[in-house]
């Protein structure tokens, strides 16, 4: 490890990897992967199921599979990897605090790349009373437990939260011999993928309760007992519907928050709609010459696009090392209304745009044949047809730079129903 | 006899109701027609892709990620899990290693999904 470096990365999962590749395959050969884990890939090591890299790679892989592809990479040369090692600070100037066996050390750099991707949100943020017996753990640590570490978590399992982790690790237990009594969800649709609740709930038989949440967990010294009860349509239990299952365990899959601590630090903005940092077109923060990609900007479900993303990050970091950024004009920010929570990017200046730009969003509840609409001080922009549009899965559209000509101030961006003529 | 499915062969996922023969069923909630294939191949050969772990010896690991390399029938897939819970390999493996050929002569491996 140097004490300078042209660009380094936060984070070795496919984010960071993605990022590194790219900046290297656009001329820069002074790179550092900070890694805290003891090898690269982050989540995608314990993602051994497959359904990854149909867009990108054009075939269905594992986490592992898709991971290896971009270590390989990686390892080609021109990028420096260390692991074990976590990042403590960063500062507006760009020094990198870090902190491994060796003790601690601060690195300086002209950019630097944020990917530390998400954590999982705990029981204390969704607050279930009753006992605090073992045998209670989100979905991802007992993802990590079964996958990288080989033991099982539990034999008889409740899961609570309808997300894809927590269905991915329902097919899991009972394909490893456990059972898995019920996936309990508080909303009325599921939060996941589809084919998560076809491939791991219906194929394994495995109950879906929509509309149900977990009153009670009771146990001495492990989890014993849940009481399971039905919810109304403002997720409030309906009493006199309660119902005990026995079991020994409960996976908690409610949801993931980007990982920001470090940006924060590093006095970078959030948008706290999406709980990561503000960025442009260029994946660059508040902060000149930090950039951010994947799980640490919002939550992507699909690893496919945090390669995209990350690419664009790596490229533009690559850019602002070499001095070609352009940053000619004022910011137009993406507003959103009419059913879509949040865009990112979530601003862009005009003159430094590609030919294209990908805007991802998220929408909050199930839509079908929808129009998503851009606008500008009234003016439409541009109209593009969605069929089904569902919470699960994150919305993307690609926009060609020639739209926004012209625009200042706020792009508003909306549903509109197909039908509607609006 | 009448049954429900999802199919997933779009994010769509139509709910499909089906009648009538297997083989030629009646399919019913379709938005297009590869719900119909969907379905026949659901009744008369489902397949499942199955991804597990085996032991591994001198990894950083003590177990390692596999996969079949194609779907295999469904009616196998508790019996393919008991003959990879047997399996033990010694580090370095690669990505694409075979750890079970031919299983119960379907002509699909179990293979290792990454280098430890
Ligand atoms: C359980 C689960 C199942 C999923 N299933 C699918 C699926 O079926 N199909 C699909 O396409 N996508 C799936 N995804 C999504 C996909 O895996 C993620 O979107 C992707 O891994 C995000 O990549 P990332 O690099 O942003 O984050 P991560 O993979 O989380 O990588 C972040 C890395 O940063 C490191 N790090 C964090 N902080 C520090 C620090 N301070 N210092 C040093 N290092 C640090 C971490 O150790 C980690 O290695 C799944 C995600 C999860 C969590
Ligand atoms: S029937 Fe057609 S539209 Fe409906 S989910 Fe299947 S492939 Fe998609």
């Amino acid at each position: 490890m140097k004490s300078k470096y042209d660009i380094i990365v936060i984070g070795g999962g496919p984010a960071g990897l993605a990022a590194a590749v790219e900046a290297r395959e656009n001329g820069i050969n002074n790179i550092l992967v900070l890694e805290r884990d003891v090898e690269l890939g982050g989540i995608l090591q314990q993602c051994i199921h497959n359904g990854f890299g149909l867009f990108y790679f054009k075939e269905e892989l594992t986490g592992p599979e898709y991971a290896q592809r971009f270590i390989n990479k990686v390892n080609e040369g021109g990028i420096d990897i260390v692991l074990d090692t976590i990042v403590t600070s960063i500062t507006v100037d760009k020094i990198v605090s870090i902190m491994n066996t060796e003790g601690k050390r601060d690195i300086s750099a002209k950019s630097v790349i944020l990917a530390m991707g998400c954590r999982e949100r705990t029981r204390g943020s969704i607050a279930i009373p009753g006992d605090r017996p073992a045998g209670v753990f989100t979905a991802g640590t007992a993802q990590r437990y079964i996958n990288i570490e080989g033991y099982m978590v539990g034999k008889s399992v409740v899961i609570l939260g309808s997300g894809d982790i927590g269905m991915i690790m329902a097919r899991r237990i009972v394909l490893e011999g456990g059972e898995v009594k019920a996936v309990v969800a508080r909303s009325s649709f599921p939060k996941g993928l589809t084919r998560n609740v076809v491939q791991c709930l219906d194929h394994y038989d495995i109950p879906l309760l929509l509309s149900h949440n977990i009153v009670e967990i009771k146990g001495r010294e492990r989890v014993e007992r849940v009481v399971i009860a039905q919810t109304d349509e403002h997720k409030q239990v309906i009493p006199g519907t309660e119902k005990g299952y026995d079991c020994d365990t409960v996976l908690l899959s409610v949801g993931l928050i980007p990982e920001n601590e470090l940006s924060k630090l590093a006095g970078v903005d959030l948008d706290p709609k999406t709980g990561g940092p503000v960025v442009n077109e260029s994946m660059e923060t508040s902060v000149e010459g930090i950039f951010a990609c994947g799980n640490v900007v919002h939550v992507h479900d699909l690893v496919d696009f945090v390669t995209e993303e990350s690419r664009r990050a790596g490229r533009n970091a690559a850019r602002y090392v070499n001095e070609e950024f352009n940053r000619e004009g004022e910011y137009v920010s993406f507003s959103t209304s009419g059913g879509l929570t949040y865009a990112a990017p979530q601003r862009f200046r005009y003159s430094n745009l590609p030919d294209k730009l990908d805007v991802f969003m998220r929408v909050d509840k199930v839509y079908q044949d929808q129009f998503v609409i851009l606008e500008n001080e009234g003016r439409e922009l541009a109209r593009f047809k969605e069929r089904h549009l569902t919470p699960g899965e994150m919305v993307k559209i690609t926009a060609p730079k020639e739209i926004f000509t012209g625009c200042e101030g706020k792009v508003r961006i909306s549903l509109v129903p197909r039908g509607d003529k609006t | 006899m009448k049954s429900e499915l999802i199919c997933i062969t779009c994010p769509m996922g139509c709910r499909l109701s089906i009648s009538g023969r297997p083989d030629e069923p009646i399919v019913e909630g379709n938005k297009c027609k590869r719900g119909i294939a969907y379905a026949k191949d659901e009744l008369t050969n489902p397949i499942r892709m199955i991804c597990s772990t085996v032991k591994i010896s001198g990894g950083i690991h003590t177990i390692v990620p596999v996969k079949t390399d194609r779907a295999i029938p469904e009616k196998y897939k508790f019996q393919i899990m008991k003959l990879i819970n047997g399996v033990e390999v010694q580090s370095p493996v690669e990505m694409g290693d075979v750890v079970l050929e031919n299983v119960f002569d379907t002509g699909v491996n179990v293979v290792v999904t990454r280098n430890m």
